[in-house]
């Protein structure tokens, strides 16, 4: 899964492209800035997982990508560029051609996410008839209803020619999150944005339904965003990771070498928390302290309240500097070997 | 629904009737003026024929003792007869009723064909000209009484334009046998669009005003449904799959979004009986509410109380509709 990633990612063009992307939500408080200055760049085919805390930015900066920052939040600054096109310049009718078909969405929350009034079937047929040009003019809608039993089938809804007429709540969490997947599926997207889709779920399901997008990424060649708190589920499942903090990127690489070599105190932080199967019995040491307010920030680095390792030199603006091939990370001493 | 929720139901009805029978009884009896008076009053009539007509009534007994006999009576199912009429209450009261139902059923359906795509609208628009006329709008419907809009719409359109007939329900011309006993379906049935455009016309004024103070509600009620559904997730999931903005307002969002609207629309229609009583009497529309305000005037106490208790039953039943329809579009819910 994990293969020759660097060689191609110096070859091909990105599938996304964001630069310098900016997020904010006006609120009483004052201006929150949720995403800050992300580059970020998806290969087609790729795996990128993004990790980081609660309220780091995760979910905005991709619902950023898809356009649909929840009002009164907007994208202030930045490009987005997915398959040549300009996403920042979108009219509402191709936004709705390039949503469901070209990039797809699985939302944190299946349980509040799928429409608790309306049946799986309708929920699933709904995106093929919008977008789905290969459906035969006749029977369009038997159609599209086969092809709903299939998606289930695919995700492993048991007997999903008899469920497929249920309505959401008549479904387990686990199921309901594997529902969202075979909607976000079912048109086969070039990229799937997948914001937590095993969160609410117990390991094996979770294994499960990791392992099912995984298939389905090298069987349709789709590029996947795996948004997560869990770095267990990164290191086993994505190509790259990008690791994110008080909306920043504060260090990305290939996910092995991350993993193995951090060079961002912060990450050094979130590996200390997974335990090691050499000493499980070791306690799982948390990162001291609070992700900052998003208001106002910049002049000192961010995880300067939190940092072990801070020195007088890091009250300023940290910019993004390469440490390895493949591999950045916002720390003046990213290149220093500490412990 | 299970039986157990049933049987509960319509256990529930019954200290409910016995308490409004209890009420109007003794309002009524409360209330100066005597019916055989009043019944008498054009007539040149001796004492004593005053006093045989009240003993035939039963009036000159005790009010406690009348009370139990009303009761007893209504428990099966006999109401009396009514004093002017000198029929039984119950078919006096069966006649009038298609009338009001008719009357009713339409406010109802132009209250809620005016209020669900105007709440909609009002949410998408929130904050924007459409929304705060709306909001102007709904002001003056809750805060106005009915019978003011009445007597506008009955000034603008039936006396100064002359589109539409002042009072009643019918032209003469217009005898169709009936069917369903409501004028506008029945003359549709019987083929005669003429009488339907004529039912219509003697219609259509009667229950906009009786709606207008509906609508408002509803209109507040849609508004605020749909705002909160525009929030949830599902919506953004909807957006993110790539639907038409139709679907997702009308289809995605409205179906959630209609289940206050139609369980508020349910519990007022109730109210609806109450603005009838009014309308009606403005309209000059022959239905049970005008009968109800013509008796009270005459002190026709058996069949006030019929029909009060009529009314009684139709509230709680609505609240009971209002419950089902509550279950049906939320698929979440099982009674
Ligand atoms: N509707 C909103 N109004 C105001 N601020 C918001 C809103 N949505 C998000 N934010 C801000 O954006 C920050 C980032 O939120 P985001 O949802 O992207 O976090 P996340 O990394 O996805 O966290 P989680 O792991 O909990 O999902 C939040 O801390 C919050 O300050
Ligand atoms: S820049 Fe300084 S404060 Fe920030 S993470 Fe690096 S060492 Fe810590
Ligand atoms: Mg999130």
């Amino acid at each position: 899964m994990h293969s020759t990633r660097s060689s191609v990612t110096e070859m091909t063009a990105p599938l996304l492209s964001i630069r310098n992307l900016k997020t904010c939500f006006p609120t009483r408080a004052g201006l929150v800035t949720a995403v800050d200055g992300v580059d970020l760049d998806l290969y087609p085919g790729e795996c990128l997982g993004i990790v980081g805390e609660s309220g780091s930015g995760k979910s905005v900066t991709f619902a950023s990508v898809i356009g649909l920052v929840r009002s009164p939040g907007y994208v202030a600054e930045g490009t987005i560029r997915f398959d040549g096109t300009d996403l920042r310049n979108l009219e509402a009718e191709q936004w709705r051609q390039l949503r469901g078909r070209d990039i797809a969405m699985t939302m944190q929350d299946a349980l509040t996410a799928l429409n608790p009034a309306l049946t799986v079937a309708e929920q699933i047929e709904e995106v093929l008839l919008a977008h789905a040009t290969d459906l035969p003019r006749k029977g369009r809608w038997e159609a599209a209803r086969a092809r709903a039993v299939e998606m289930l089938r695919l995700v492993g809804i048991p007997a999903p020619d008899k469920r497929i007429d249920d309505y959401p709540h008549q479904f387990s969490g686990g199921m309901r999150q594997r529902i969202m997947i075979a909607i976000a599926l079912s048109c086969r997207p070039k990229l799937l944005i997948a914001d937590e889709p095993t969160t609410a779920l117990d390991v094996t399901i979770q294994a499960q339904v990791l392992d099912l997008i995984g298939d389905l990424r090298r069987e349709l060649g789709m590029s996947v965003v795996l948004i997560t708190h869990d770095l267990g589920v990164v290191a086993e499942h994505t190509d790259r990771v990008a690791v994110m903090y008080a909306g920043q990127v504060v260090e990305i690489g290939p996910t092995q070498e991350l993993i193995s070599q951090p060079k961002h105190p912060y990450t050094r932080g979130l590996i200390g928390l997974i335990p090691r199967l050499s000493d499980l019995d070791a306690p799982i040491k948390p990162i001291e302290g609070q992700v900052p307010e998003l208001i106002g920030l910049g002049g000192i680095c961010r995880f300067h309240d939190r940092c072990d390792y801070r020195l007088p030199q890091c009250r300023s603006d940290i910019p993004m500097v390469a440490v390895g091939p493949g591999r950045q990370a916002r720390c003046i001493r990213a290149k220093e070997n500490l412990s | 629904m299970k039986p157990l929720a049933l049987i509960g139901r319509i256990a529930q009805l019954l200290p409910v009737l016995l308490g409004v029978s209890v009420i109007v009884f003794v309002m009524m009896a409360l209330t100066p003026g005597d019916p055989v008076e009043i019944m008498l009053a054009d007539q040149q009539a001796t004492p004593e024929q005053a006093q045989a007509l009240r003993h035939d009534m039963g009036l000159d007994r005790p009010a406690l003792e009348r009370f139990g006999i009303f009761i007893g009576n209504a428990l099966t199912g006999n109401f009396g007869l009514s004093f002017f009429h000198r029929r039984p209450v119950f078919d006096v009261i069966a006649e009038r009723l298609p009338a009001t139902i008719e009357l009713t059923l339409a406010a109802l359906l132009l209250a809620l064909a005016i209020s669900i795509p105007l709440g909609v609208v009002a949410a998408v628009k929130k904050n924007r000209l459409v929304d705060r006329l709306a909001a102007i709008g709904s002001l003056f419907g809750v805060s106005l009484p009915g019978f003011w809009f009445g007597i506008i719409l009955i000034i603008l359109f039936a006396v100064q334009m002359r589109w539409l007939p002042v009072s009643g329900r019918m032209d003469f011309a217009c005898e169709v046998a009936p069917i369903t006993r409501l004028m506008t379906i029945d003359s549709l049935l019987r083929g005669r669009p003429d009488c339907f455009a004529d039912a219509l016309s003697h219609l259509i004024l009667p229950a906009l005003t009786l709606a207008l103070p509906m609508a408002a509600v509803l209109t507040r009620v849609q508004r605020a449904a749909m705002l909160e559904v525009l929030r949830s997730d599902y919506i953004v999931f909807a957006q993110a799959k790539g639907l038409s903005r139709r679907r997702i307002l009308w289809r995605h969002a409205l179906k959630n979004a209609l289940v206050p609207t139609v369980t508020v629309a349910a519990i007022e229609t109730g109210s609806l009986l109450g603005g009838n009583m009014v309308v009606e009497t403005v309209f000059g529309w022959p239905g049970l509410g005008r009968l109800v305000v013509e008796s009270i005037f005459v002190r026709n106490y058996p069949l006030v109380q019929a029909a009060v208790l009529l009314y009684a039953v139709t509230y709680v039943l609505l609240n009971f509709v209002a419950d089902i329809l509550y279950t049906l579009l939320n698929p979440r819910v099982r009674l």
